[in-house]
């Protein structure tokens, strides 16, 4: 038989799945146990002892000089300032989405604007944002802001050009307005792209966020890297990492699920 | 009533001529079908009569009115594809049209106004033959049940003029003939005109009262920018079909539909 032809059932899917993190482990594991038998102070690649400790330390210890769970109180900042600029980016990507998408007049207005702003590069514009807004919260979520709605606006409106004219047509013919095409036929079926595009965003709002967090921050999951790693402290740095993918990984399926969930009918296009 | 008037309606793209000279008087209650080679700009004709086209020359009167220059709830309308709107089910496809007639801000009804138009539709969906299918989305449905749908939802309405374009273009035979009976049977009690576009004579000369050929009287490569196609054959079937009676003289010819005595 081909290889094309050939698919793994439901045990070996599971088995290849898992294979390429178990050999990025195993590597790390040989790795460092290397490293540590020429000198058993290296920092580099800490054993699994290690790491253990300092997610101890950090997760279930309350730290001595703030009495908080630091991982958490991180957490909790940098989740409250990516889902704050998310949130932000949606709504405004959506109205404007919207009405690019379905009138002429704005589209013609906006687009060409939306394209060029686009094309900024957003950690260019962070010192701005710095200057005028200030080092708070405020600047952070700008940064994210600015960072991902030109993009979901420009996915938007693209996916609302390019529904069918023959539908638009016919909720004409159904007597609808303008208003309530919008509402009634293009909306309902630019969501699922919304959170399609929202997961997509994801990577950068966390590139964002973080890129924010190192410069000028006094906790979340980016500051808290940046900070140790003045002390080379890669047994804190390789754990906050593997669980600001593990958050994103998780927002990930968790918008997927709600796709399907809210607009089963996504799913069934998906199909043809 | 609902008799289409054209006169010397001229449709040009730049340089390009489509159609010229197009003239023709559509009683009330006709079903016509054009017919015609590709690119012959029958379904641009089409277009036209649905508002989604504007003609650079000439009049489409509707009842002595001219038509006005956007798609409006006189004239339905049922495409070879993407007629139907995949977010909402069978129920709510049928249910849309006059859920935004009778609600022009939310485009939804609720309790009391929403159960009577939900009865109304369930009796279209029944009509053309849906019934059990209501709460499926149209990707669930096969083609044929698709444009069983799509009529339904533009029959709700009840629209002066239907607008066809090659429906049942896509249909096998065994279903498309299923769908030519019902189509009879729409026309036979809905008091509307119909135009359908098609490739297919045999579904022309089957279901029309009236045949209509498009074609370009001058056709050479030099020629074909500067000369659109016209009307060139108009066929009136014999013996006549006319609307809610059967066949005069061969009741069984119309199929189900004149059997029945209507």
């Amino acid at each position: 038989m081909r290889w094309i032809n050939s698919h793994p059932g439901a045990g070996a899917r599971l088995t290849l799945a898992l294979m390429p993190f178990v050999l990025l482990l195993l590597a790390y594991m040989i790795g460092s146990a290397e490293r540590l038998a020429d000198n058993p102070n290296d920092k580099l690649l800490p054993g699994l002892v290690a790491l253990g400790d300092a997610i101890n330390r950090m997760a279930l210890v309350p730290d001595v000089r703030s009495g908080q769970y630091l991982l958490w109180s991180d957490t909790v900042a940098s989740l409250g300032r990516l889902f704050a600029g998310l949130g932000i980016a949606t709504a405004i990507a959506l109205l404007l989405g919207l009405l690019i998408g379905i009138l002429p007049m704005v589209r013609a207005a906006l687009s060409p604007f939306v394209g060029a702003i686009s094309m900024v590069p957003p950690l260019a514009l962070l010192p701005i944002l710095f200057i005028v807004m200030g080092l708070g919260e405020a600047s952070k979520i700008t940064l994210i802001v600015i960072g991902v709605t030109p993009i979901m606006i420009r996915d938007l409106a693209l996916k609302a050009i390019e529904l069918p004219r023959e539908m638009i047509v016919k909720a004409e013919t159904l007597s609808a307005s303008s208003w309530q095409i919008a509402l009634r036929v293009v909306l309902p079926q630019i969501l699922p792209r919304l959170i399609t595009c929202l997961r997509l965003q994801l990577g950068p709002a966390w590139l964002f966020l973080i890129a924010a967090e190192a410069i000028s921050s006094d906790s979340g999951l980016g500051y808290r890297i940046f900070l140790v790693r003045r002390y080379l402290s890669m047994d804190v740095i390789f754990p906050y990492v593997i669980w600001i993918t593990l958050l994103a990984v998780a927002t990930d399926l968790l918008l997927d699920r709600l796709r399907i969930a809210v607009f089963p009918w996504s799913d069934l296009e998906k199909g043809k | 009533m609902s008799a289409l008037s054209i006169k010397n309606l001229w449709k040009e793209y730049g340089d390009q001529i489509v159609l010229e000279n197009v003239s023709i008087e559509i009683e009330s209650r006709a079903f016509v079908a054009l017919v015609g080679p590709s690119g012959c700009g029958k379904s641009t004709f089409l277009r036209m009569l649905l508002g989604q086209e504007v003609q650079t020359k000439g009049d489409i009167l509707l009842d002595g009115l001219p038509l006005p220059r956007e798609p409006g709830a006189d004239r339905g309308v049922v495409f070879q594809r993407y007629s139907v709107f995949p977010h909402l089910t069978v129920l709510g496809n049928v249910m849309l049209g006059k859920e935004l007639l009778a609600s022009r801000l939310a485009g939804r009804l609720f309790g009391k106004a929403r159960r009577a138009v939900e009865e109304e539709a369930r009796a279209m969906i029944a009509a053309v033959g849906l019934m059990g299918s209501e709460s499926k989305y149209p990707a669930q449905l096969s083609g044929g049940m698709q444009q069983r749908l799509a009529l339904a939802q533009a029959l709700i309405m009840r629209p002066k003029v239907l607008l066809l374009d090659e429906p049942f273009g896509a249909l096998d035979p065994g279903i498309r003939a299923e769908i030519h009976t019902l189509m009879k049977r729409l026309w036979h009690e809905a008091p509307m005109t119909v135009v359908m576009v098609t490739h297919d004579m045999r579904e022309a000369f089957t279901l029309a009262t009236r045949v209509v050929a498009f074609e370009r009287p001058r056709d050479r490569p030099e020629e074909k920018l500067r000369y659109g196609a016209t009307i060139t054959r108009d066929i009136a079937i014999w013996p006549p079909r006319k609307a809610g009676a059967p066949s005069i003289f061969r009741p069984d010819r119309d199929g189900p539909v004149s059997s029945q005595g209507q």
